[in-house]
């Protein structure tokens, strides 16, 4: 049987912007029903390559693959319609809306004909809601309250299960655990591992080392533009990837410091 | 109960009730809530609200108009001008004052998603040079800067009809918060203006074509200004540079005492509609009461500083976390 090629692969990419290399000859490769962490102090070119993962920049140099296929994307929209779905830490939900206006913003389900079509917001509520429960969210029973009165977590989940539904291939999430607390981010490493199970390329972008050991698949350390490493699962521990993200010293120092001090 | 308190319109109906009542009781027997009287705070609300309902969609698109009291004038005057100086039929001349109505709008909702520069600067920008360019242009053609309109009988049944001391405008009004409710809250294009208004990177991001979206709000805004322009010209029988000035502020003060933040992304067309009412009802009242109306700019201003901390309270009860 003939190896499938991974669904989004980056080979030798950089990113200059006005003469700095943001990202430095990158090679990583995302592959179906696994979880790429791709993780990095700020500053080591995540954002950089989340644009470039998601079509907002093309690269300087090298190339993106999707499907094995060179790609070069038009703009993020066009990334979007080949199922490439990000998700960001703090935009992508409308406050002041309710859950299931949305959950289908852009997309929005019609009934009637022109000039009576209108919104089923009946069809959006009950969607929105059985997508939600089904990853774990149960508290929250109607689709007409507003987004706004979410907690952070559940307003990931809203975001990535609507990038689910709405067919994403691989699903790129910018921070998704980093505001959240203990609770919170469990419910959404569980809604990250789900949609693995269900066949969905992850990037899961963070700088939180025991989130990322606790779902990943494949690691990518990024330090200043560059693949400072890269492992699969159980190759490294959890202190060894810390600090490989701070540089390696940093942690280390702070340590003795603390030990000494005791 | 708590469904009812968060309704965007709530603080604007609660408060229309309370005006109504107040000023029932203070002009008590003199006619305020007689057929009569509710017709004249009607007729007031109507030439208002058929402005503030657009206006109103707009600012929750994100955005404001202060152009659409020039917009009046102007329209006022291309009938004016085009039927008793050039002695033109007076429907193509509505028809002409409408399309220039409808691009002012464009104008202004061009420049705005293209340089994006606040809307609040550029539409009274708008405002002065359109108010000038109708004073000046008038002047220059007809040596006047308002004129008599010529009629005809069917453009003075469409826009100037009464019955009893009810002007038609109350019609154009009711219709006018029918089309805007249906589509603000039923419609595709309605989500993508609360989208809008509410977060415009996320809204950008799901695929709304937010420019469009703002473009098209302008256009509205700027038609419904033309339409209440010609409204007033055939009812009063003539056209004046200065007509609708009042409107530039009026318009976004009942739209906020209707419920809509200020900041956009919340608001309904149902609010709008009642808080131009309560305008309706505060100018009219004082009348009734024999008090100087010196008073109604207080009462209004009084409510238009209660009704942003309302709106404020009800943003924060809304979006806290249960």
């Amino acid at each position: 049987m003939a190896d499938t090629p991974p669904i989004l692969a980056l080979r030798d990419v950089s990113k200059i912007f006005a003469g700095t290399k943001a990202l430095d000859q990158v090679s990583m490769e995302v592959e179906a029903g696994k979880i790429l962490c791709l993780l990095g102090d700020n500053g080591a070119g995540k954002s950089t390559l989340i644009k470039v993962l998601s079509g907002y920049h093309p690269p300087t140099l090298g190339t993106v693959l999707l499907d094995g296929q060179p790609i070069r994307f038009a703009g993020p929209r066009e990334a979007r319609q080949q199922g490439i779905a990000t998700v960001h830490q703090d935009v992508g939900s409308i406050p002041m809306m309710s859950i299931g206006r949305n959950f289908f913003l852009g997309a929005e389900p019609t009934k009637g004909v022109w000039p009576f079509e209108h919104i089923d917001i009946a069809e959006a509520n009950r969607i929105a809601i059985e997508q939600i429960q089904r990853f774990g969210i149960t508290r929250i029973t109607n689709g007409d309250q507003l987004v706004g009165t979410m907690s952070g977590g559940e307003r990931q989940v809203l975001a990535i299960g609507r990038a689910m539904y709405f067919g994403a291939k691989v699903l790129i999430l910018d921070e998704p655990t980093s505001a959240l607390g203990v609770k919170e981010a469990s419910i959404v490493l569980r809604l990250v591992s789900q949609a693995r199970s269900e066949g969905v390329a992850v990037v899961f972008i963070t700088h939180n080392a025991s989130h990322a050991m606790t779902v990943g698949d494949r690691f990518v350390v990024l330090i200043q533009g560059k693949v400072a490493a890269s492992f699969a699962r159980g190759e490294k521990s959890r202190e060894e990837v810390l600090n490989l993200m701070a540089g390696g010293e940093a942690i280390t120092e702070l340590e003795e410091e603390l030990e000494a001090s005791a | 109960m708590m469904r009812l308190v968060r309704r965007p319109e709530f603080g604007a109906l609660a408060a229309f009730v309370l005006t109504y009542i107040f000023f029932a009781i203070v002009t008590h027997g003199a006619g305020f809530v007689s057929v009569n009287g509710t017709a004249g705070w009607m007729n007031l609300a109507a030439e208002l609200g058929i402005i503030a309902i657009p206006v109103g969609m707009l600012m929750i698109a994100g955005e404001f108009d202060l152009s659409i009291g020039s917009t009046v004038g102007a329209a006022s005057m291309v009938v004016a001008i085009g039927t008793s100086f050039f002695d033109m039929p007076i429907w193509p001349m509505i028809a002409l004052a409408l399309a220039m109505g409808g691009a002012i709008g464009l104008i202004n909702g061009l420049v705005v998603v293209k340089t994006n520069l606040p809307s609040f600067i550029v539409t009274l920008a708008t405002n002065f040079m359109v108010l000038g360019a109708t004073l000046g242009f008038s002047r220059l053609i007809a040596q006047v800067t308002s004129s008599s309109i010529v009629q005809s009988d069917t453009a003075r049944a469409v826009f100037a009809a009464k019955w009893g001391q009810a002007n038609i405008s109350i019609l154009w009004w009711i219709l006018a918060a029918i089309i805007g409710g249906w589509v603000l809250g039923k419609t595709t294009f309605g989500n993508w203006i609360y989208a809008t208004g509410g977060n415009l990177q996320a809204a950008r991001g799901a695929g709304v074509p937010v420019e469009r979206v703002k473009v098209l709000l302008f256009v509205g805004a700027g038609l419904a200004a033309a339409f209440v322009g010609v409204l007033q010209g055939v009812q009063w029988n003539s056209g004046n540079s200065t007509y609708g000035q009042g409107y530039v502020f009026q318009a976004p003060i009942v739209v906020v005492i209707g419920g809509v933040l200020l900041g956009g992304g919340y608001g309904s067309v149902t609010g709008i509609f009642i808080g131009t009412a309560i305008f309706g009802v505060i100018s009219t009242g004082i009348f009734y009461t024999g008090w100087s109306t010196d008073w109604v700019l207080l009462f209004l201003g009084g409510l238009l500083a209660a009704a942003v901390l309302a709106n404020n309270y009800v943003r924060r009860m809304a979006l806290s976390v249960k």
